[in-house]
């Protein structure tokens, strides 16, 4: 992991009291909100994967807040916080994790395919890289359409070393497509490091293969990362320029719930990190501008609590996707009839052996090794 | 109506489906500024709609696709043309891994309407890496339509359909088939998906096939019927959704049925025809289902090799003679006399590479 610059930034900005009490409290309910899944995970309301944002707070919130109305964000799998940040239900979003019919993907998606549509929030993709190129076609649809807005694409250090960022990031340069790619480094693909993985460590410099600008920027600071965003995104819209933006930062807890993430770092490297917590630094710092209200904001804190608490009552409270919808959101309408003459009364051309009769699985669940579930 | 060719009305439907709907645009290596594509069907089209509406790629298919997916997201209709099927490989990921996949995985929120056309093609000496047809990959899975015209017809009918689906379509043209001719109408008409087609009525055996394979189905069809044989033929043109109703309706009536493919037939479509056939057929066939399609072995270069590799003519003709055989409709022995696999497992073919090529 390179070390962050030590510079600490003087808190500048033009942002109202309002508008900056709105980043820490955002940033507060990622990590309430993401402490709580983790929890609810290990009471097995949740199931699959989890990858939390913890740590990550002040690059999430950076990012997804500096857009504008016409623009579009995509990110990975590690999806909570950005769905969170663009404005998303946090009970939608919960009840999404616990697999329910009321949740963003209405149970079909889980904790790795957030959306909100409506939001411009297109995604949570669960292939490293794979949203890469996704992006860059909404970009280009943008740009066809002759509509105003820019793309946003988050994606890990890990999605550096795929062919799918090359390709996707040379189409984007060659074609001047307005995206803007954010490398989220948090220092480890799973567990294998930045420096095990690739030959250029300093990953924002592979912007000049692609002929865009590449920047760094320190990932624990919110302002600076929002800034760099709001600069780039206006460059994308405006000059039709992509470009790169690295923001270093970390992630406190492993991979997923299974990874302890201690075997492939020092127990003094996180600390050190602790000691850079995003929201804590912003915390001090809107402390010293005065603007933090009442006892050092604790009624924020109270207030995100209760938030997600009711997002929890929420989403235990919401329905299962009922099983005879199991074949709802495969298709188009059209598809109806055109698979009718496939196995007539089935659907998809399924054999039906009890129609209209859908089973459960009712043997015990087999539970995957453990040490699978990364 | 015209006669034109199956190039021709490929480029009709891209024509007319770009000038009526202002969404569809097209994507690929070649395809615009120099139109050096094997399918060289959409020759002009840069002229006249530009370089936004024919957007020439790098050779970057995984990018490529994965940007067709991601404007066919925010409500753009691309129509990808890959060089030919193998260079797909490169971009399953996009293709299954996300085109398939985001309707369900969004709960309904997000839709990929998206065409790939991809030129397939055996039988030219193009080797091992260039001859391949697994479109049965695609058809295994949900999410995915994949389409398969053999006309100039039905490719024209086809594609339009293809392109107003709302959902990935995968649709296969035949490199062998550009310069085929046939009537096409002149006005504006969709063959609808998941219709298959009977192009010759017979009451003896039955032979399915797709795409190029149906042109040989029709040749061995007509050779049967100078030994006083009717073969009905039943081209699938859509084989995600299957056509089972046209087909069980055809072995119902002849009771034998043949499959053909041109990929390798273990674990392929025509694995899926004779799984659905048996149930759908089982008290009306006289013989077990048969399947032919190339040998279980990596495209070689030599032309004895490859002639002996295709499912061609003969060695569909001998499968045909196998039913009738297994059948009693003809003697013991007649079938087997006609050709079976020589010793060493080696189909010996009488057809000469060059006619293979077509």
């Amino acid at each position: 992991m390179s070390t962050v610059s030590p510079t600490e930034r003087r808190l500048e900005t033009n942002l109202s009291d309002d508008e900056l009490l709105r980043l820490h409290r955002l940033m507060l309910l990622i990590r309430r909100f993401e402490e709580r899944a983790e929890e609810q995970y290990t009471r097995d309301r949740i199931g699959g994967y989890l990858h939390l944002n913890i740590g990550e707070e002040a690059t999430v919130v950076g990012t997804s807040t500096a857009i504008q109305p016409d623009d579009y964000v995509f990110c990975s799998y590690r999806d909570h916080g950005v769905a969170l940040a663009m404005g998303a239900s946090t009970q939608q979003v919960m009840a999404e994790l616990f697999g329910k019919e009321t949740g963003v993907a209405h149970g079909r998606g889980g904790s790795m395919h957030l959306l909100d549509v409506k939001r411009h929030f297109l995604g949570g993709w669960g292939i490293v890289g794979g949203q890469i190129p996704i992006a860059v076609g909404a970009a280009l649809a943008l740009d066809n359409l002759e509509k105003p807005g820019a793309v946003l694409c988050l994606f890990g250090d890990g999605a550096v070393a795929t062919g799918a960022f090359h390709e996707a990031l040379n189409l984007a340069g060659l074609w001047h497509l307005p995206c803007v790619f954010v490398i989220t480094n948090n220092g480890y693909g799973m567990g294998t490091s930045v420096e095990r993985s690739s030959a250029e460590p300093e990953l924002y410099k592979r912007a000049a293969a692609y002929k865009m600008p590449g920047e760094r920027v320190d990932g624990q600071d919110v302002l600076a990362v929002r800034e760099a965003t709001q600069r780039l995104l206006r460059l994308a819209r405006d000059e039709r320029q992509p470009s790169v933006l690295e923001c270093l930062t970390y992630r406190y807890r492993g991979h997923s719930p299974i990874d302890p993430g201690k075997g492939y770092r020092t127990p003094e490297e996180i600390e050190e990190w602790r000691g850079r917590d995003p929201i804590t630094l912003f915390a001090q710092r809107l402390q010293e501008r005065g603007v933090l209200p009442d006892n050092g904001g604790q009624g924020i804190v109270e207030e995100v609590d209760r938030e997600v608490q009711e997002a929890i009552d929420f989403a235990l409270q919401s329905p299962d996707p009922d099983p005879s919808a199991l074949y709802h959101h495969i298709y188009g309408e059209a598809a109806v009839e055109q698979f009718a003459r496939m196995a007539p009364g089935a659907p998809f051309g399924e054999r039906s052996i009890s129609p209209g009769v859908v089973t459960q699985d009712t043997a015990a669940p087999d539970t995957p090794d453990e040490a699978t579930l990364n | 109506m015209a006669q034109i060719t199956y190039r021709q009305a490929l480029q009709q439907a891209l024509r007319e489906e770009m000038t009526r709907d202002a969404r569809v645009f097209l994507m690929g290596e070649e395809i615009g500024e120099v139109t050096l594509t094997p399918s060289k069907v959409t020759e002009g089209l840069f002229q006249q709609f530009g370089p936004k509406r024919v957007r020439d790629t790098p050779i970057s298919e995984e990018g490529f696709i994965g940007v067709g997916v991601g404007a066919a997201t925010l409500g753009l209709r691309p129509v990808i043309e890959i060089m030919t099927i193998n260079f797909i490989l490169v971009a399953m990921d996009q293709v299954i891994n996300h085109a398939a996949k985001i309707r369900c995985m969004f709960g309904g929120e997000l839709s990929v309407p998206m065409v790939i056309r991809l030129p397939v093609a055996q039988g030219s000496q193009l080797t091992a890496q260039h001859s391949q047809s697994f479109e049965g990959w695609f058809a295994n899975t949900p999410g995915l339509k994949v389409l398969a015209p053999t006309t100039p017809h039905d490719a024209k009918g086809l594609l339009k359909s293809a392109i107003r689906d709302d959902d990935p379509v995968i649709f296969l043209e035949g490199l062998q088939s550009y310069s085929e001719r046939g009537e096409v109408p002149e006005t504006d008409f969709t063959v609808p998906i998941g219709l298959a087609a009977v192009p010759r009525e017979g009451s003896d055996l039955t032979i399915v096939a797709h795409g190029f394979a149906v042109r040989r189905a029709l040749r061995v069809a007509e050779r049967l019927e100078g030994e006083g044989i009717s073969a009905e033929v039943v081209d699938l043109r859509s084989l995600r959704p299957l056509d089972m109703e046209t087909v069980a309706t055809s072995v119902r009536k002849t009771h034998r049925a043949l499959c053909v493919e041109q990929g390798w037939p273990t674990y392929g479509v025509t694995a899926e025809l004779a799984s659905r056939i048996q149930r759908a057929c089982f008290t009306d066939l006289d013989a077990p289902v048969e399947r032919c399609g190339g040998a279980e072995v990596p495209m070689p270069y030599a032309r004895t090799l490859e002639s002996a590799a295709l499912a061609n003519d003969d060695k569909i003709y001998r499968a045909a003679r196998q039913v009738l055989t297994e059948s009693g409709m003809l003697g013991r022995g007649v079938g087997r006399d006609g050709g079976a696999p020589s010793g060493n497992g080696v189909v010996r073919s009488g057809t000469p590479a060059r006619a293979v090529a077509g």
